[in-house]
């Protein structure tokens, strides 16, 4: 399989898009490309698939490297591991979904798709790079385009949000640039090859250093505290497709770098820091599950369960087991397309209600069943119910953190654990004074969803449940490659 | 051997049910939606009997003990070699017995709904909620694998959270199903951390390894897990106590039973199912299955089981003596009974004459499925028939309702502890297990079961005697055929269930228990018994200003039982006034202000610095020039004197 | 007479450079401030012969650069011409006070 076609499909697309004639052309021609994709996508895992039961152990399967610009030995080196593959499928999924449900989006309906399909492709790029140049390439490619969406399409204080949240999304990728530039210098004879980078051993001296400004610039994308507060303002004012894309693709790009750059490439370093990893995820987890706790706009409420969800995450990373690695990766992709779910639901409540504080909605499971059930489903997903996602990742997460037998790393599960009370809290609430209670005089004649919004929700509800009902899949998928992870940090003394 | 099909058929068929009912009911299948339901049911309630049958009587014996068959086991999924969650099948006795009790009484409950929701809007959807929840159970009970168990644990929960909000456009039912929901979910947590510490110490996930590794103190695992200790526990006693704390947030132990008496907003045949037969039994079951664990590893763990088990029930008989709301009466019963279950289990030991209690527990769960399941309905069909849940607007119903009648005062016996009804049997040997080993239970034991006999009686009363009703309106009679059928079947579940030697099936080790029968030691509770009833008789049978006298006697304790002694107050301010406003207010203020604020503080403080050095940009070409000639000139000095 | 040795003739250049920036930091007629740079210009022409007479009298290079300027200075002051006309049209004014949009 040929991984270039990944990228190819998507500026295919795009240039379409640029070259229809009108918003219905533009429409169809997102869908089909992204649909496209998402076959594409699943092509790929399964000829993934098929090379893992074919016995190849190779680290990165179809590998491929064009030369790009030699004299600095930067090349368009590619390739695919387990974990790509998985946040490869997300990403057409959140598409799919993304490009469904904006259908109703009449203001500059050309530029809109431009923007959703080059974020995509900027995605897709991203997470097959195996040259950390290409990676940051593709990394920036993804963030532009938001600002673009936040900022044009965007509600509420949409300006303050869009600066706030390129801003610091830039002051991010600087620190991911400073750091990939040192490990660049660290290599006999410069490479930014993630291969090459690999296969030696990176000084300690710079790993120390380069190793908190790889994982803080790229824990800036997936919230990390203190520098979460872009994620609340920025998810707020988005489109409801920029939201889905920003919670379900972007802050995975984050998650993924600290994963795959930083402690692949520095396993000493992880472990030196990983003391600070864990305490920050374990106050995010916590802090931002109270938080959302006292929220009362549901995308604030989505938003902020989203950096107590992705504390998940950079906590898994944290643990640096096998197993919580593992669950680090399921919930990237649990927490993608829950959330990615989430914000579409909110959207097509909003585009409804014209509010979105759940204190002036009530008994909306009367009038458009569909979405309050949808609400109802994902907001169980959150809390971590058996059968959807969530529940899948979190257990991993907390069984793999366990196997430490320290306290204090005991404690960090414990307080990770208790934020699934506070979270069913949160969730009840939210779906208790949307989706239940007495139905609203104004809201009686409101209509349910249409073909457009339940093709979206049943895409994700698909991917929900694929992995709620039957992890294994995803769990094999994902283990070999955190097992390589795992032994590189198991050398270290 | 049994055929895996059948077994698996059981809890498949409630979820075929669900998904057909959910997906679809809504739009296509509207009326049909019960008897579609209903026949998954009674075919699932066929086949639970066709296995226990084959198990306790044709393959379940191997050399007189009772063996653990597992005929089916998948890996779901594996966090790490030897560490998985397995999805799967055990039958051993208290499964089997589970698999029989959970699908006869939803088969009950299904037939009885039939009736009692008939013609309602969401009818299809409530069907579906029903299967959703039997097959949870069903799950929870079959599970090879202590993760299984928590994730039909999970799942069972948020089926009692939708069945309790069926109505959700009543404030009260939100509010009740959310508390349920949340109560349960905090004691899950101690579910979970529990798994993840046995888990660890045992090395594996599954009930039979665990038990194997933990319970035999030849094992590394057990001596490395009773070697690590933390403040002056060892791992298993803090492993066996954390999971304890779920099954007693499922089973609505004090203090975690506050949602009990609230989740019956939910619609009466939901309650008869899932907070009286089932669901509530879970916590029991959950203990029963770590048993040994319990047992032989965490003595001081079961100790607690027992005291918390015999504090809820007086504290909950207390309570029931008070409520005017035949349902919450029910409710406390309910968490009293369960209470005699779990101190029956506190005061087991393991294998042989020992294991009384666990048998007497494991009994008590039998028979109260269904004289409980019976009383739920049978206060369904009375609601159903005066539209009040509220005891003061009932009276003299025997004339009306006289299958009910019958029905009611069968359960209320049994419950009672009356001979020769069931509950007599199961109690009696809860109260002998007590007797042999902890006197301070057994007394607490035998008072709670006066006050049984009392609080029943005066619903009993209450209800059916009293002040005679006045018929207002026209009357639909006591609802049809399919509402009384299931009240006779669980009327004569209710009166012979006890003869069964329950001994003979289930035990601690599966080795059969003769059924031991003391006449002299029956006096004292029975007797007990009749003082509850004919004190009920004197205070309720006709109206009269006596009861109101007694409560003024004892003013202050009336009130705080009326007010169930304040637990709920007390939790609210827990949760608004520390949770929400000291934890969560202040946590979103620092967000919003200090740590945000930190990031716009960054962004002020270069606006501020671009603020003062703007000026120098002043568009005037000259200013410019000047500064051109002081730099080159500057740089010059620079070149001149400091270079070199 | 003496003739006149290379330092007279830089401090000429010298006096006539300080000239032309005083006149161009001072006046605010734009048509003037451009006369001043000629001056300064001029005041480099001069230093170029100069040099090139006294120190490398058999080399042409100060004076091929003479002549480069010079036309340069020809074109700058086209182009300058050219844009205080346009300023003019604008702004009725030549007064480079008047024209001081280009800021921040």
């Amino acid at each position: 399989m040929n991984l270039t076609y990944l990228i190819l499909l998507p500026l295919f697309t795009a240039a379409l898009v640029l070259l229809a004639r009108n918003a219905s052309q533009v429409k169809v021609i997102s869908l089909l490309g992204s649909v496209a994709q998402l076959i594409l996508s699943v092509g790929l895992y399964v000829a993934y698939r098929k090379e893992m039961v074919a016995g190849n152990t190779a680290q990165m399967f179809f590998e491929a490297d064009y030369k790009w610009f030699p004299a600095w030995n930067i090349g368009f080196h590619i390739g695919v591991d387990g974990i790509s593959v998985a946040m490869i499928l997300l990403t057409a999924f959140v598409v799919v979904a993304g490009v469904l449900v904006s259908w109703n989006v009449s203001k500059m309906t050309k530029e809109f798709y431009f923007l959703l399909i080059l974020l995509s492709l900027g995605a897709y790029g991203f997470f097959i790079s195996l040259d950390l140049f290409v990676l940051f390439f593709f990394l920036e490619i993804a963030v532009i385009p938001k600002y673009l969406l936040i900022g044009v399409w965007g509600s509420g204080k949409k300006e303050y949000s869009a600066n706030k949240l390129a801003l610091m999304l830039m002051g991010g990728s600087a620190l991911v640039l400073v750091g990939l530039l040192g490990l660049y210098f660290s290599y006999a004879g410069h490479s930014f090859d993630l291969m090459k980078l690999s296969s030696i051993h990176i000084p300690i001296q710079i790993q120390k250093i380069c190793f908190p400004l790889l994982f803080v610039g790229f824990g800036v994308f997936t919230a990390i505290f203190p520098f979460h507060t872009w994620v609340p303002d920025g998810h707020s004012s988005a489109p409801t497709a920029g939201s889905m894309f920003l919670a379900g693709i972007s802050m995975k790009l984050g998650g993924y770098g600290c994963l795959r750059v930083a402690t692949f490439l520095m396993p000493d370093a992880a472990k030196e820091y990983a003391t600070i990893i864990i305490i920050l995820s374990s106050i995010a987890i916590i802090y931002g599950a109270f938080a959302t706790m006292m929220q009362k706009d549901l995308k604030y409420i989505n938003a902020y369960s989203s950096v107590s969800h992705c504390g998940f995450v950079l906590l898994g990373i944290g643990m640096l087991t096998q197993t919580a690695l593992t669950g680090a990766v399921m919930q990237m992709v649990s927490h993608g397309l829950m959330t990615a779910l989430f914000f579409a639901v909110i959207g097509m409540i909003y585009e409804r209600t014209h509010t979105r504080m759940v204190q002036e909605m009530g008994g909306l499971l009367k009038v458009m069943p569909f979405i309050a059930t949808t609400l109802f489903i994902v907001g169980l997903c959150s809390l971590g119910l058996p059968g959807l996602s969530g529940f899948v990742a979190e257990m991993t997460i907390f069984v793999g953190s366990w196997s430490h037998p320290d306290n204090f790393h005991r404690i960090a599960t414990i307080i990770a654990c208790m934020s699934i009370v506070v979270t069913a809290v949160y969730i009840l609430r939210a779906i208790g004074q949307t989706a239940m209670g007495p139905l609203k005089e104004e809201y009686s004649t409101l209509t349910d969803a249409k073909w457009n919004e339940k093709a979206a929700v049943i895409v994700l509800l698909a991917g929900i449940l694929a992995i709620g009902i039957a992890p294994g899949w995803l769990n094999d998928l994902v283990r070999p490659a955190t097992e390589i992870i795992t032994q590189k940090i198991g050398a270290v003394k | 051997m049994p055929n895996v099909i059948y077994i698996l058929l059981i809890p498949i068929l409630p979820f075929a049910a669900f998904l057909l009912l959910g997906l679809f009911g809504r739009k296509y299948i509207k009326n049909g939606a019960g008897i579609i339901g209903t026949l998954c049911m009674l075919i699932a309630a066929a086949l639970a009997l066709y296995i226990a049958y084959g198990y306790f009587f044709d393959y379940g014996k191997l050399d007189g003990v009772y063996r653990k068959i597992i005929p089916l086991k998948y890996n779901w999924l594996e966090f790490s070699p030897g560490i998985s969650i397995d999805m799967g099948i055990v039958l051993d006795p208290i499964s089997v017995m589970m698999l029989v009790v959970v699908t006869f009484i939803s088969l009950m409950v299904h037939i009885y709904s039939l009736g009692y929701i008939k013609g309602e809007e969401r009818f299809p959807t409530y069907y579906a909620f029903l299967g959703l929840f039997t097959f949870s159970m069903l799950g929870l009970v079959i599970s090879t694998n202590i993760f299984q168990m928590y994730f039909f644990w999970e799942l069972v929960g948020v089926s009692s959270f939708l069945l309790i909000g069926y109505y959700y456009d009543k404030p009260s039912a939100v509010a009740a199903c959310k508390k349920a929901f949340i109560v349960t979910r905090f004691a899950d947590l101690g579910f979970l951390i529990g798994i993840l510490v046995l888990s660890y110490y045992g090395g594996t996930l599954d009930f039979n390894e665990l038990i194997q590794r933990l319970a035999s103190p030849e094992s590394n695992e057990f001596k490395t897990a009773i070697a690590s200790s933390f403040l002056g526990l060892s791992a298993i006693t803090w492993g066996t106590v954390l999971v304890f704390i779920g099954g007693a947030g499922k089973s609505a132990m004090f203090p975690l039973h506050i949602w009990l008496p609230d989740a019956m907003e939910g619609p009466t045949p939901v309650s008869a199912l899932i907070h009286a037969a089932t669901m509530v039994v879970a916590g029991v079951f959950l203990v029963a299955r770590l048993f040994p664990v319990f047992a032989i590893s965490a003595p001081e763990a079961l100790n607690l089981v027992g005291y918390v088990g015999a504090v809820s029930a007086l504290f909950a008989a207390v309570i029931a003596c008070t409520q005017t709301d035949i349902k919450r009466v029910l409710a406390y019963s309910t968490m009293s009974q369960i209470g005699y279950m779990m101190f029956a289990l506190g005061v087991s030991g393991y294998g042989g004459e020992e294991g009384l209690g666990y048998t007497a527990s494991m009994f008590h769960l039998f028979t109260h499925a269904m004289f409980k399941a019976l009383l739920f309905l049978g206060a369904g069909a009375v609601i159903h028939y005066v539209h009040s849940n509220d005891m003061k607007d009932m009276g003299g119903l025997r004339k009306f309702m006289p299958v009910t009648h019958i029905t009611f005062l069968i359960a209320c016996l049994a419950i009672a502890g009356v001979p020769p009804f069931a509950g007599f049997f199961s109690k009696e040997e809860i109260l002998l297990a007590a007797y042999q080993h902890n006197t301070s239970i057994y007394w607490i034991a035998l008072i709670t079961s006066g006050l049984t006999a009392f609080y029943m009686f005066r619903l009993y009363f209450n209800i059916f005697w009293n002040k005679e009703h006045h018929a207002h309106g026209e009357h639909h009679g006591e609802g049809g055929f399919v509402m009384m059928m299931p009240l006779i079947l669980l009327a004569i579940g209710a009166a012979g269930a006890g003869f069964i030697h329950f001994g003979e099936f289930v035990s601690s080790d599966g080795a059969p228990l003769a059924s031991v029968f003391h006449l002299q030691f029956s006096i004292a509770p029975v007797a007990l018994g009749f003082a509850g009833i004919l004190v009920a008789w004197i205070l309720y049978k006709k109206q009269n200003d006596k009861p109101d006298k007694i409560a003024a006697s004892v003013k202050s304790l009336y009130i705080a039982a009326y007010h169930k002694f304040y637990i709920d107050e007390l939790y609210l301010f827990i949760t608004k006034k520390i949770l929400f406003n000291l934890i969560g207010r202040p946590v979103a203020w620092i967000d919003r202000h200090i740590v945000d604020g930190l990031m716009n503080a960054i962004g002020d403080l270069t606006r501020g610095i671009a603020e003062l050095i703007k000026g120098f940009q002043s568009g005037k070409v000259q200013q410019y020039a000047l500064y051109f000639l002081c730099g080159a000139v500057g740089l010059l000095l620079l070149f001149i004197y400091i270079w070199h | 007479m003496m003739e006149p040795g290379l330092y007279h003739i830089l401090f000429i250049s010298a006096g006539l450079f300080f000239i032309g920036v005083y006149g161009f930091l001072t006046r605010r007629n734009l048509i003037t401030m451009l006369m001043s740079i000629e001056l300064i210009l001029n005041s480099v022409n001069l230093n170029f012969i100069a040099f090139n007479k006294y120190l490398w009298p058999g080399k042409l290079d100060g004076l091929f650069f003479t002549i480069f300027i010079i036309a340069i200075a020809a074109a700058e002051a086209a182009v300058a011409i050219a844009i205080i006309i346009n300023l003019y049209r604008t702004h009725r004014s030549i007064d480079v006070e008047d024209a001081e949009q280009l800021k921040y």
